[in-house]
């Protein structure tokens, strides 16, 4: 059975998929649907949907079109969760295997460094490394990445620590092996499921931290993303319920489907599970 | 025995009991009927998957979710347990119908002293107010005869050993004084000694009390030492039930006979030729002491392991390892292969020394000593494929890995499994296959010394004996020498030359297996081989 069929068997997946592919298409096309920015003011303020034609989703405190807003912002909100969820993972795991694998001075070693950063309160490091390095895309994402990591380093490490005196890594010492080899082929693919779980929600925490130093005013200016549209709403949410709504349910349905998604591949790749079904 | 009376206790009728939907057949159990009678002890016998077990877990009310009864009633004293709410149910269990189970190490609860866990069982259905309780418990404690029982009863059950938690596990199924006891594989987990220990107790405590025991068992051994009468399953169905002694020493049905043919039960070694050649492996006073970190109020814990272990091994020779656990037979095995650091000593493979070598150069030693795994569950990586399994040892030392995907499809073949299992995962194959791939990953890095660690102790005896069959042929055709390491004298005495007896980390006793079996020397030997289920006398034992 092929890869994506075994995905496939699982519909809460399928459905996943499809809306992550829908969000992707949005960020891809929002340049040719609305080729204007997303900053200009182009009608009267708080136009509630559908009340005008070409402003199916109403415009916002200062007149701009909040669709287009929501389709550019695809585009930064999936940016910044996948990457700076990528840039935790490599972080995370390979600190995490290492610690685990070799156990002893390495692993003290390692933890404390990682409890350094657990000390001090996630957001408070963000806003702050988002402060020294000047608001943009890239200090942001890098920020985010920087106080995500530890969940993942511990979490591998766990993993790591359960799974090193497993009988086939010991057999898989026995006929020589290297460590790397051992890390790489016999452990690591055996940890997959609770990281693809993890890095799944962390996604999803991304975009949340995203908006909220958007809220801030620490975004970057020149981007529109689904955080700032909320944070800048938050104000009027009694007047105009349309301006937070709608970035809101973006974002539930891309965590929704990054889940669903994360849950199909983790599926997928278990060979006991896609033959049994 | 006490003569078993007409009366019936349990009596089951025509019991079918179904599976879930996609399991490997659609009926665990099928068409069974037997009856268990007044003061008799009944031994359902039958390999994994026979369904020995399920009938009793219906009787318990302990189906797991998902498998019910379809057909056939339970009677116990006149009432049809299948028709039973949940509550009648419960009211039965323990005050009528106890149970021991296997594992005396999770049955009982961790964080609770053994003397509470009876109390409880008295405070579930109501009886004896708190003191009474716990003089109940300490009488029941002194009656399964535990050793301090005045000690034990404030003990935590990790501060027992395994035959000592077994006790408590009988003293709480005999607190109210049922009148069916079912005992479900409760002396599998055990040392051979504490196992002859427990079912001596089990007989006595039957005896004294008049109960009426089920008694689930693998083992044929164990039947011959404890059964009144027989009732063999095999794949859901009676194959053959009677009398013990008729079934063990006249078995009808070709099943039963293959099964009792597969235990040695009188287990002595055939005779075979010693030719002293040079020896491959020499093991000089090999010391390895385990230490745990201590605390602030806590003293460090040394545990010797191995002391001054010595033997040696000649090219093409099997050499048994036999103990009861924590006699350091898996620490010597884990030594040789090098899983472990030997603290001192010296370990010759054909004049290399392999105890002091350290990472790359023990790399490169590695291929030469290799080892088969107890668990055939556990020593398969889950998202490996088969071949690859085998293939990586090549891999690693070097082989294309074409080539050594097609090596892995040829010993494949090789131990039985057919070339095309390169491309499957662990888990569509059966424990005994499993076992097999273990064995083809072993002989690819064609090794000189293979170790074998408890290789077929999870292993119904079927297959076992298939298993050593198919050791005792690859060690013939490629010259191989085996360190076998097993709690099981029965096994060792079916493929060992030599036998080495170990106890607390040194070597009590060795000699040809001959020599050890027929004329040991040591009390200790002696004291292994008696234990020995069904050793004296394929027949149960008259009181």
């Amino acid at each position: 059975m092929s890869f994506f069929a075994r995905f496939a068997q699982n519909r809460g997946a399928l459905v996943g998929l499809i809306i992550l592919l829908v969000i992707i298409a949005m960020a891809i096309l929002a340049p040719l649907l609305f080729p204007e920015s997303p900053w200009r003011m182009v009608q009267r303020p708080f136009l509630p949907p559908l009340s005008q034609d070409g402003f199916p989703l109403g415009t916002d405190t200062m007149g701009r079109n909040v669709a287009s807003g929501l389709m550019h912002g695809a585009w930064v909100s999936l940016l910044i969760g996948l990457v700076s969820t990528s840039v935790a993972l490599l972080i995370g795991v390979p600190l995490g295997a290492i610690a685990g694998y070799y156990g002893g001075w390495i692993d003290d070693l390692l933890m404390r460094f990682t409890e350094f950063f657990q000390t001090i309160p996630n957001f408070a490091l963000a806003i702050v490394l988002v402060a020294i390095m000047q608001p943009s895309i890239s200090s942001i994402v890098l920020a985010i990445a920087i106080v995500s990591w530890p969940p993942v380093a511990r979490l591998v490490r766990a993993e790591f620590m359960s799974l090193r005196n497993r009988e086939y890594v010991e057999a898989a010492r026995l006929v020589g092996q290297s460590n790397t080899t051992i890390i790489l082929r016999q452990i690591l693919p055996n940890t997959l499921s609770p990281i693809i779980v993890l890095a799944s929600l962390m996604v999803a925490t991304a975009i949340l931290l995203e908006s909220a130093l958007s809220f801030l005013g620490l975004g970057d200016p020149n981007v529109m993303s689904w955080g700032y549209m909320i944070g800048a709403a938050r104000t009027v949410i009694r007047q105009a319920w349309w301006l937070s709504f709608f970035p809101g349910v973006a974002i539930l349905l891309t965590v929704l489907a990054l889940n669903l998604v994360g849950e199909g591949l983790d599926d997928a790749l278990n060979p006991k599970l896609s033959r049994e079904r | 025995m006490n003569e078993a009376s007409t009366e019936t206790v349990l009596s089951i009728r025509d019991l079918n009991i179904a599976l879930p939907k996609g399991a490997d057949r659609a009926l665990a159990v099928e068409d069974v009927s037997y009856d268990v009678k007044r003061g008799e002890i009944m031994c359902v016998v039958g390999e994994s998957g026979s369904g020995k077990s399920m009938a009793a877990n219906a009787v318990m009310g302990l189906l797991p979710k998902g498998v019910r009864a379809t057909q056939g009633e339970i009677l116990f004293e006149g009432q049809n347990l299948l028709a039973m709410t949940e509550k009648q149910h419960r009211a039965l269990r323990g005050l009528k119908i106890g149970m021991i189970f296997q594992e005396p190490m999770t049955a009982l609860n961790p964080l609770m002293r053994v003397g509470a866990q009876i109390a409880e069982v008295f405070e579930a259905h109501g009886q004896f107010n708190a003191k009474e309780r716990q003089t109940r418990a300490l009488e029941l404690l002194i009656e399964v005869g535990i050793p301090q029982p005045e000690k034990a009863i404030r003990a935590y059950p990790f501060e027992l050993s395994g035959g000592q938690r077994q006790r408590v596990m009988i003293a709480m199924a005999l607190a109210l004084e049922p009148i069916l006891l079912i005992a479900d594989e409760p002396t599998t987990a055990l040392d051979v000694t504490t196992q002859a220990q427990i079912l001596e107790l089990i007989r006595d405590l039957q005896q004294r009390r008049g109960m009426s025991v089920m008694f689930i068992t693998h083992d044929f051994g164990v039947v011959a030492e404890i059964a009144s009468r027989v009732c063999v399953m095999r794949h859901g169905k009676i194959v053959e039930l009677g009398d013990a002694k008729s079934v063990l020493q006249n078995p009808q049905d070709a099943y039963t006979q293959a099964l009792i043919a597969a235990i040695p039960s009188n287990a002595v070694p055939p005779h075979r030729e010693t030719s002293q050649v040079a020896p491959l492996l020499e093991i000089k006073q090999l010391n390895k002491v385990f230490r745990s970190r201590g605390g602030w109020l806590k003293p460090a814990r040394e545990v010797r392991a191995l002391e001054d272990v010595s033997l040696t091994l000649a090219r093409g020779e099997t050499v048994g390892i036999v103990g009861e656990s924590g006699s350091g037979k898996s620490t010597l095995g884990r030594c040789v292969v090098r899983l472990e650091h030997p603290d001192s000593g010296e370990l010759l493979l054909d004049g290399v020394n392999l105890s002091q070598l350290k990472g790359d150069a023990l790399r490169r030693e590695r291929h030469r000593v290799q080892m088969i795994f107890q668990d055939p569950y556990a020593s398969l990586n889950p998202r490996t494929k088969v071949g690859m399994a085998i293939a990586q040892g090549p891999i690693a030392n070097g082989t294309p890995k074409a080539a050594a995907l097609k090596q892995a499809g040829e010993l494949l073949d090789m131990v039985g499994l057919g070339a095309s299992a390169v491309e499957r995962f662990p888990h569509e194959f059966s424990g005994g296959q499993r076992q097999r791939i273990g064995i083809a990953r072993a002989l690819a890095l064609n090794p000189e010394l293979i170790v074998a660690d408890e290789a077929v102790s999870a292993l119904d005896v079927s297959i076992q004996a298939q298993v050593l069959e198919l050791l005792e042929e690859l060690k013939q055709r490629l010259s191989l020498s085996l360190l076998f390491i097993t709690h099981d004298l029965r096994v060792a005495a079916q493929i060992c030359d030599r036998i080495v007896v170990m106890q607390y980390g040194r070597i009590v006793e060795q000699g040809s297996a001959e020599q050890i079996f027929l004329a040991p020397k040591e009390a200790y030997t002696q004291d292994l081989l008696k234990a020995i289920p069904g050793r004296e006398a394929p027949v149960a034992a008259t009181a």
